[in-house]
């Protein structure tokens, strides 16, 4: 099977000019993965070492809070723990004693990192392997940072699962692992997907539980879900698997070109494919040319957040009809982000890192007809006349593979409908 | 290390954030990591602001630490006085910066600006979001303002209220009509809608009103000792509270303490009869000190509910809730552990809690009816219409906010009457909440159970029991329960569940 989208005519942007900027830089850090990680792995607690901030982020990021108490917390450091006046690890220790027997049905805990432990110095790995020794096998002990310093917005899934591959045991044995965090019912469509195409030995990174068995090798192969996971990509990497390049499945076309990367690797005749794939495919198509009828012509101005932008941008430009002007990125990445950097077409400045009043200064003189943004951003610009995606959602609702292209489109376009609905101006 | 779930404060920096954002022409930079702008989506999304908060972070990553990070807070300062032409900056560090000891207030007076710079010392590590404000708002004042001739008219400062304050902006509207009608302008209200340059006219004021003793009370003293303006201890929360504010405003200024009565409709409602059902409901109330102090004195004597216990989770308030709490008869929990909250009204079984967005998760999780009194804010603390806590609209709207998680009167005594009925029982909740109304799901036999003390509920009491409605089930297990051990008992029957009823009954 070998299908690749028809590639641009006037060229895409891989080769583009980036604007690199460093400045002040309005995005979250990795701690705020946690939100989604959480509830993605149901038996994993999230403790951050951190100071008040952490833990006022998390409550934050989380926008209301969630109802059943939540298996994360913070570890909030106090004068003592930095004065040297208590020995910071013997204090971890104790409030890891005290949560896993508040908490028996925690069987992995991760120990976050956080901007004040990372510059103490704080060592985690080591209080991970002490306390793994400690309230093993039962539960699994694991550090990563979050930390605003190393790690921007979705990197903290990166980090988190990047510090899992490392103790995944070794195999031999052909397989596939799909890495990244989806929501239970989209992963399930696309296991099906993929058994349909006849690959049957197929797992996911995470897994939904400590207890579901995964391993790597030589003979893994690797396909990565969500275009932020450079370190986890290197991390298996490290361990010989080897990475499958294909564009993200966002849409129509970015699901069926990640579907075929797969099934060229693993053989699957053209016939199968079609079998499996044409019926979601047409039912996407039309579920996008539904949902985005608004954005048709309409020019989009993304703000760097998540590094799912450039796929989004090109999903929004190839499916959905818009005029990217700008597709800023927290950071960009070749080998993960090339594929889709050949299919957006060229025109849009594409720029990394941010200088979050100079883009803003670009983003008025442009116009936009949408601009997607964090949340610090949007009421603001939505006051000065500009409609807004406020790009947070896009991390939090269901948007990969067929069945949820249309939803897709709807997230951007229902921003652009509901201005043109309100009858009335938007406050001033 | 303390381990925490949810916290009632964010760090003192965002205190600061709030002083900052509630004035206008003042700029704040702050050396923080990336990630820390985090905090400018609480104005944005959850006060709903128009505009970003005035606020430059350095937003420094593990690569700069390695270098000068200095240089990055100087640029910050720079760039942001040219491009936003602050008439004053205040600069800071949040709680990462304070580690790398950069000094941000000696880094900017080195700059030589031609604008007051206000260095702020905020200790992340010791101290919380309302020290915040309240240092951040004192150090601002003693900076700006200067003793001044008074306006001929009287007036006054209105001090204290922040941005993501709870109904901060509607308690400015309210009492800036009752001083009117009682003669007396507003020199400035502050932080909120001024600028530096009305902070250096405060001086003209002939007093303050200390609105929120939280954010405002250093800067309150700093004005008292230093020009020599008295300020008012009394917060006009509830309908004798607003009475003994004027009567101390009139003392003050010696205005007479005439203001129309009129549209104050709270001690009638509280006294029609209809509200006869409030009599003796347990409440229990926690918040900031503030709120708390000033609800627990309407439950009391406004709503004639009984206070079965009280608390705040700011430690600055700790003398004034315990000394409260004494008066009420009762222990004052002081704590910012929201597991220690849940844990104390779960003992308690209240039929009602007042208290913040937390108390309302744990008021769920129960099964109590919670209303919303203080801050920590949520997106619904911001109503588009006009709800103060103070004065007397405030009093009428807390009698309707406080009124309308529980069962209303008649529905009470339909629910006793028909406590059988497959669609009117007592666990489709109020009416008025109409997405609890569920179909009743057969109950399970009733069993014998056993209490934490030991004692032994029999299954026919467990059954007489749940035939009690769900809004007094609590206050009767425990009055039960508390009976049974007084009379030393080991189980209890159908009988003990009524006699206990009988020795409570009032």
């Amino acid at each position: 099977m070998n299908y690749i989208p028809t590639p641009p005519t006037g060229g895409g942007c891989r080769t583009a000019p980036v604007l690199k900027e460093r400045g002040q830089r309005e995005v979250f850090c990795g701690l705020t993965g946690i939100i989604w990680l959480h509830r993605k792995m149901q038996d994993a607690f999230f403790l951050v070492v951190g100071s008040r901030t952490c833990a006022h982020l998390l409550q934050s990021a989380a926008g209301v809070m969630i109802f059943a108490e939540p298996r994360f917390a913070t570890a909030i450091l106090e004068e003592g723990d930095l004065a040297g006046l208590k020995d910071a690890q013997d204090e971890l220790d104790m409030q890891v004693e005290r949560l896993l027997a508040r908490r028996p049905d925690i069987k992995q805990l991760f120990l976050v990192g956080s901007c004040p432990s990372e510059v103490i110095k704080l060592d985690l790995a080591k209080a991970a392997e002490r306390q793994s020794q400690k309230h093993g096998p039962n539960v699994r002990v694991l550090n990563y940072s979050g930390s605003g310093i190393e790690t921007t917005f979705t990197e903290g899934e990166d980090a988190c699962l990047a510090c899992m591959v490392p103790v995944l045991p070794q195999t031999d044995k052909r397989q596939l692992i799909v890495v990244g965090a989806l929501p239970d019912v989209v992963e399930d469509q696309m296991l099906e997907l993929l058994n349909g195409l006849g690959i049957d030995n197929v797992r996911c990174l995470p897994t939904r539980t400590a207890a579901d068995e995964l391993s790597v090798g030589p003979n893994t192969v690797f396909a990565l879900t969500q275009p932020f996971l450079g370190e986890t990509h290197a991390a298996l990497l490290r361990r010989h698997a080897r990475h499958l390049p294909a564009p993200f499945p966002y849409g129509e076309e970015g699901t069926t070109a990640w579907l075929a990367a797969i099934a060229k690797e693993f053989d699957v005749d053209a016939e199968t494919f079609a079998r499996v794939t044409d019926a979601p495919r047409a039912r996407a198509r039309a579920a996008v040319s539904q949902a985005s009828e608004a954005l048709q012509g309409k020019s989009v101005f993304f703000m760097p957040d998540s590094q799912m932008e450039i796929p989004l941008a090109r999903f929004l430009a190839r499916e959905c009809g818009m005029l990217p002007i700008e597709v800023g990125m927290p950071y960009i990445h070749d080998a993960i982000h090339g594929p889709d950097l050949d299919l957006l077409p060229a025109g849009p400045q594409i720029s990394e890192g941010q200088d979050v009043d100079k883009q803003l200064d670009r983003a008025r003189a442009a116009r936009p007809d949408l601009t997607v943004c964090g949340l610090g951003l949007a009421n603001p610009l939505e006051a000065e006349g500009l409609t807004t995606k406020w790009a947070i959602e896009l991390v939090f609702t269901p948007v990969h593979f067929y069945e949820q292209a249309g939803d897709l489109a709807g997230l951007f376009s229902r921003p652009v409908r509901r201005r043109n609905i309100l009858g009335l101006e938007a406050a001033e | 290390m303390k381990l925490s779930v949810w916290t009632y404060e964010g760090p003192p920096h965002v205190g600061a954030m709030r002083v900052a954002t509630g004035m206008k022409g003042l700029h704040y930079v702050l050396h923080a990591p990336q990630g820390d702008t985090y905090a400018d989506l609480l104005f944005t999304m959850i006060e709903r602001r128009n505009h970003r908060p005035p606020v430059s972070y350095t937003t420094f990553q593990a690569r700069d630490l390695g270098a000068d990070t200095s240089h990055l807070f100087k640029d910050a300062c720079r760039d942001a006085i040219e491009r936003f032409k602050p008439e004053a900056i205040i600069v800071g560090a949040s709680c990462t910066a304070e580690l790398i000891q950069d000094d941000p207030g000696g880094l900017a007076e080195t700059m030589g600006f031609d604008i007051p710079v206000i260095a702020l010392e905020l200790p992340s590590y010791q101290r919380k979001e309302n020290f915040g404000c309240d240092e951040t708002f004192f150090q601002i004042v003693r900076h700006l303002a200067k003793p001044m001739e008074r306006t001929k008219r009287i007036t006054c400062n209105l001090i204290g209220p922040t941005a993501l304050g709870f109904r901060h902006r509607d308690d400015i509207e309210e009492l800036t009509g009752l001083l009117s009608e009682m003669g007396i302008d507003v020199n400035v209200c502050a932080p909120m809608n001024s600028t530096p340059t009305d902070i250096a006219r405060m001086g003209a004021a002939h007093f303050n009103v200390l609105m929120y003793p939280e954010t405002a009370e250093a800067a309150a003293r700093w004005c008292e000792t230093n020009l020599d303006q008295p300020y008012t201890k009394v917060v006009p929360i509830g309908v004798g509270a607003t009475r003994d504010f004027i009567a101390e405003v009139a003392a003050i200024t010696g205005r007479p303490a005439l203001i129309d009565e009129t549209r104050l409709r709270q001690p009638w409602y509280a006294a029609s009869v209809d509200s006869t059902y409030l009599t003796g409901k347990r409440v229990f109330i926690f918040g900031d000190g503030t709120h708390v102090k000033a609800a627990a004195r309407i439950a009391r004597d406004e709503m004639g509910f009984e206070v079965v216990g009280i608390g705040c989770f700011n430690r600055e308030m700790a003398r004034d809730i315990r000394a409260t709490a004494k008066e009420y008869g009762v222990e004052a929990l002081i704590t910012d552990d929201y597991l220690e909250v849940e844990e104390a009204i779960e003992k308690l079984q209240p039929e009602m809690i007042l208290g913040t967005q937390m108390e309302r998760h744990i008021g769920k999780r129960l099964g109590i009816p919670c209303a919303v009194i203080s801050a920590p804010v949520h997106v619904q603390d911001f109503p588009a219409r006009y709800s103060p806590q103070m004065g007397f609209e405030g009093a009428n709207v807390m009698f309707d906010t406080w009124v309308h998680p529980l069962v209303m009167g008649l529905e009470e005594h339909l629910l006793h009457m028909f406590r059988d009925d497959f669609e009117f029982h007592d666990d489709a909740g109020p009416s008025h909440h109409g997405a609890q109304a569920t179909a009743r799901v057969e109950q399970v036999e009733a069993v014998q159970t056993v209490t934490s003390d030991n004692v032994i509920w029999l299954a026919d009491a467990e059954k007489e029991l749940r035939k009690i409605p769900f809004f007094v089930r609590g206050k009767a297990r425990r009055n039960t329960e508390s009976f049974a051990a007084e009379k030393g008992l080991n189980e209890i029957s159908k009988d003990t569940l009524y006699e206990a009823k009988a020795h409570f009954a009032r």
